[in-house]
């Protein structure tokens, strides 16, 4: 592990067994991250601010298949839509496209050691932001400056710490009666 | 050994297959988008899903009002008096300013009457707060804490202290979206301030400078020109400082000179905003000429900017 063990806050391996997660603990975190994107910021802060509800769709994408799937991403989709007063289906089709690329590389990513999941975690991040491009290019846009690729990237930096935050509140405390 | 199936039995089917969800969902996403861009259909929807993430909008308001009451609680007594002192100030020099101003107002008023052409903007306006900015690294707009509640109209200008930040083009119940003159859709009608010279200024998108297009090199405009909107397209008021002009590029080879300019106002900076009641009576549209293919060719310009709201 690149990571050293840091008793609760250490990222869980494969054949660790985390609680099972509710499904509204999987709601509440979607809704903050839309907080996170609504938040009101300019300048550099605006340039850096990732993307919080496609980092989280991954996370759960990956984590959580039953709960978060390619519907449930398109719908959240047009909800960001609708708060950056975007074209409808911009971001549903990236987010859609993000929980449909994570079906294949869901089974693998949680081999690796969590800095090596950030790397994959940022290209697809990336291949969302391309897709968004894509689309508003054909739509007329002209192309953003070189500052466009920075926010997957912070994106992907996130990875570790929102891992390592959702999984400490998972993990099974041993200090209880039940046993 | 035994074989294992790979197919899951059908206990554990999940639906249609990704590949399948995918295909459908994003031709879902295309046509909305195809209907989006070329009908407007969908602002309906747009406005019900506004409703729904207002409460949303609204939370994420809150860490930095937080922020700000704190650091307000904090402010010591020094800062608050020299706050105070600089405001004093610039109200005695407002107020100066003002009085001049509402004389030539007024004597404007008396020639207006006098010819017969009315007054232009009755002075209503509304203050309101900037929510955020867009995350759309693509279009220049901002989002307000006012809208039908306050009877906000789309078209309508939006000015700071400094001068024109936009204008008014969605309104939710709550809430309004302002594209400012900065983006890459946007044109205000404008006038030089110093010779009368008209021209139109073209948003060029984030990180450029608006600019003004089509001049000649031989056109009558000076490095620091303050240019004032002309009023002719009835969305803006006339008069309202716009842009000051930066850089000025009179190439004899080209057909065209060069002029960027930077915005008055505090386009990315400004918390608060006051949108500006329009109540000018405009004349009618004139009578569409005869169908010919340039005026087809005309209509189907992209600009949204000034004129329609």
């Amino acid at each position: 592990m690149a990571l050293p063990n840091i008793g609760q806050f250490s990222v869980a391996g494969p054949e660790e067994i985390l609680r099972p997660v509710r499904p509204w603990f999987v709601a509440l975190t979607l809704a903050l991250a839309l907080v996170g994107n609504l938040l009101p910021t300019s300048g550099v802060a605006l340039a850096l601010k990732p993307d919080f509800v496609a980092l989280l769709l991954l996370y759960w994408c990956i984590k959580e298949p039953r709960y978060i799937g390619i519907g449930i991403a398109w719908t959240i989709g047009l909800v960001m839509d609708v708060g950056d007063g975007t074209l409808f289906g911009q971001h549903a089709l990236a987010y859609a496209f993000l929980a449909y690329a994570t079906e294949y590389f869901r089974r693998r990513v949680l081999r690796f050691p969590l800095w090596q999941q950030a790397a994959q975690v940022a290209v697809l991040l990336g291949l969302c932001a391309a897709l968004v491009l894509l689309v508003r290019y054909v739509g007329g846009a002209s192309l953003p400056r070189w500052t466009y690729a920075v926010p997957p990237l912070v994106g992907a930096l996130l990875w570790p710490v929102v891992t390592l935050a959702i999984q400490w509140s998972q993990r099974p405390q041993h200090s209880s009666t039940s046993l | 050994m035994r074989h294992i199936p790979i197919e899951p039995p059908a206990f554990f089917n999940r639906g249609p297959s990704p590949i399948a969800r995918l295909a459908f969902f994003g031709m879902l996403s295309i046509a909305l988008l195809f209907v989006d861009t070329r009908y407007h259909y969908l602002e309906g929807v747009r406005r019900a899903a506004a409703v729904v993430l207002y409460p949303v909008q609204r939370a994420a308001q809150l860490p930095g009002e937080l922020l700000t009451d704190v650091g307000s609680y904090f402010a010591s007594l020094r800062t608050l008096t020299d706050e105070n002192q600089t405001l004093k100030r610039s109200l005695v020099e407002r107020a100066a300013a003002a009085q001049g101003n509402a004389a030539a107002q007024a004597e404007n008023a008396r020639l207006r009457t006098l010819i017969e052409l009315g007054a232009r903007y009755a002075a209503g306006a509304t203050a309101v707060e900037v929510l955020y900015t867009s995350r759309d690294p693509f279009a220049q707009k901002l989002y307000v804490g006012k809208g039908v509640d306050a009877e906000l109209r789309p078209g309508e200008a939006v000015i700071d202290a400094e001068g024109v930040v936009g204008q008014v083009t969605r309104v939710f119940p709550s809430m309004a979206e302002v594209t400012l003159v900065t983006d890459k859709d946007h044109a205000v009608p404008v006038k030089v301030q110093r010779s009368g010279v008209r021209s139109v200024l073209y948003g060029a998108g984030a990180g450029h400078a608006p600019e003004l297009r089509f001049m000649a090199p031989s056109a009558d405009i000076q490095v620091g020109d303050v240019l004032v909107t002309s009023g002719l397209d009835g969305t803006y008021p006339p008069g309202l400082a716009v842009a000051r002009v930066a850089t000025l590029d009179r190439e004899t080879g080209q057909m065209f000179a060069r002029i960027t300019c930077t915005p008055m106002a505090g386009v990315d900076r400004s918390e608060h905003l006051l949108v500006l009641a329009r109540s000018a009576v405009l004349p009618p549209r004139p009578e569409e000429p005869a169908e010919s293919d340039t005026a087809k060719k005309q209509g189907k310009g992209r600009r949204k900017g000034a004129g329609t709201p």
